[in-house]
């Protein structure tokens, strides 16, 4: 029988850290307030969203704040998974979720309308727009995945406490800075960046991740030796823990670019159908 | 050339005469000080306290181990055997077994006395073991037995130096050359 203290124990931080701890919190708490605050003034939100958005903020706690994270740092596959996580899969679902509206719902009136807000906005604005540029952004999100695995900074991420939160951090929020540029609900005439680029982008990050990838998972020598060093959390043969690390770089997360176009394609012919429902109702005719 | 560049330029070289720096990985602002309660070889409980006044260097691993400890321990003593007569003897190397079910005091003491005197070895139960473990941001595992009840154990193949004050200074690893590790020991001693 599984012994559930043993079982709950799993559930528990290996290593707390208050910066993930409340950024979770308050993502979920902002966020049902939110919806509370729509439901009382008769707006629908769907469940679909809700969903996907819960899912992503639980998906980062996960990672993060339970004993996976145990694995993460002593087992390089486990490592990629939880950035697979943090920079891919979370954040995707998060941005797909476009939670902005309930968010800014679920804020208190007071933090809405704090002194300082257009300050903060005009000092803010410049960083965003620079870091979502459309020439930016996936240079972004590819050279991060390799700045972090070049071995030395590698090597130095897993071994001080401090620089392993940072460079988790790094990976979710550039992951959500990218997703939120690909996935934002604002037709290119609204202010959104066209189709074109967005599809572009995801193919464009396609072939970096598969170089990558394949590139750990044909290296005949182990390239990450802060594993060996730091003893890996069961005796699984040094080499077979990067492939399976190189094959998570590789393909997942090139698989989610392919996911993200498809889900682009029915951005944009939902507002063709908007656009013109007569002639779509024609067609089907 | 504005007139100060000379000045400037002469500061820096010298400056970079002073301190010399590590060959190995420098870790005194990433660990902390060395801590733990453990059994020695002998049998009796111990804590950090009684190895304070010689440089210290912590190993993690098990005597059934077939490669990685047997190659590092034997490393670190040709490492002391090459290092000044006068500062040998201020090293000491401390050996935890991260499978106490299998190593006992009494084996590890027959382990250990086969590199050297210099070689201490420790053990403990799983709680006083994992505080270390955790401590230097290492850990172990156990892989599936076989038939004749031998498993297999992954550690940290890392040695951790600290000074004769117990603070951390150096992490060595297997690729490290010879003669860096043997250097770093050298001025490890000498700082004291």
């Amino acid at each position: 029988m599984i012994d559930l203290d043993v079982a709950l124990g799993y559930l528990l931080p290996w290593e707390f850290s208050l910066t993930w701890f409340a950024a979770c919190l308050l993502a979920i708490v902002i966020y049902l307030r939110g919806l509370r605050q729509r439901q009382r003034r008769g707006e629908a939100t769907s469940v679909g969203r809700i969903l996907a958005y819960l899912l992503g903020v639980a998906a980062i706690y996960g990672v993060t704040q339970t004993h996976y994270d145990y694995l993460a740092q002593y087992m390089f596959f486990a490592h990629r998974a939880q950035h697979l996580v943090l920079h891919h899969a979370a954040p995707f679902l998060i941005a797909l979720a476009a939670p902005l509206p309930v968010l800014a719902d679920g804020l208190p009136a007071r933090i809405r309308h704090f002194p300082g807000r257009s300050l903060a906005t005009r000092l803010l604005r410049p960083v965003y727009r620079f870091l979502q540029h459309p020439l930016i952004a996936p240079v972004l999100f590819v050279g991060l995945i390799y700045f972090w695995l070049v071995p030395e900074i590698h090597f130095d991420a897993m071994l001080s406490a401090d620089l392993y939160q940072v460079m988790n951090w790094s990976m979710a929020l550039d992951g959500l800075l990218f997703w939120w540029l690909i996935f934002d609900r604002r037709s290119p005439q609204q202010g959104g960046l066209g189709y074109g680029k967005r599809i572009a982008i995801l193919l464009a990050v396609i072939p970096p991740q598969i170089a990558l990838g394949a590139y750990i998972v044909f290296s005949p020598e182990v390239i990450f030796d802060v594993y060996e060093v730091c003893g890996r959390a069961w005796p699984l043969d040094p080499l077979d823990d990067q492939r399976i690390g190189g094959l998570l770089t590789w393909v997942p997360a090139t698989m989610m670019s392919v996911i993200g176009v498809l889900i682009i394609l029915s951005f944009l012919n939902r507002d063709a159908r908007n656009e013109d429902t007569n002639y779509v109702s024609q067609l089907a005719r | 050339m504005p007139r100060w560049i000379i000045p400037v330029l002469v500061t820096l070289w010298l400056a970079g005469c002073g301190e010399q720096a590590w060959q190995t990985k420098d870790i005194s602002d990433l660990m902390p000080p060395l801590a733990f309660e453990l059994v020695d070889e002998n049998g009796n409980e111990v804590t950090a306290d009684r190895f304070l006044g010689k440089s210290t260097l912590l190993f993690f691993g098990f005597t059934h181990c077939p490669d990685v400890c047997p190659t590092t321990l034997a490393r670190l003593d040709a490492a002391t055997q090459r290092m000044d007569e006068a500062v040998r003897d201020d090293i000491r190397v401390l050996f935890v077994s991260v499978d106490p079910r299998r190593d006992d005091p009494e084996t590890l003491r027959t382990y250990t006395d086969a590199f050297g005197p210099q070689f201490i070895g420790l053990t403990g139960d799983k709680t006083a073991i994992d505080e270390l473990t955790r401590r230097y941001r290492v850990t172990y595992g156990y892989g599936e037995e076989d038939s004749n009840g031998n498993y297999d154990v992954s550690h940290s193949s890392a040695v951790f130096a600290f000074n004769d004050q117990g603070e951390a200074r150096l992490l060595i690893r297997d690729s490290d050359p010879m003669d860096a590790v043997v250097a770093d020991l050298e001025r490890l001693v000498e700082d004291a």
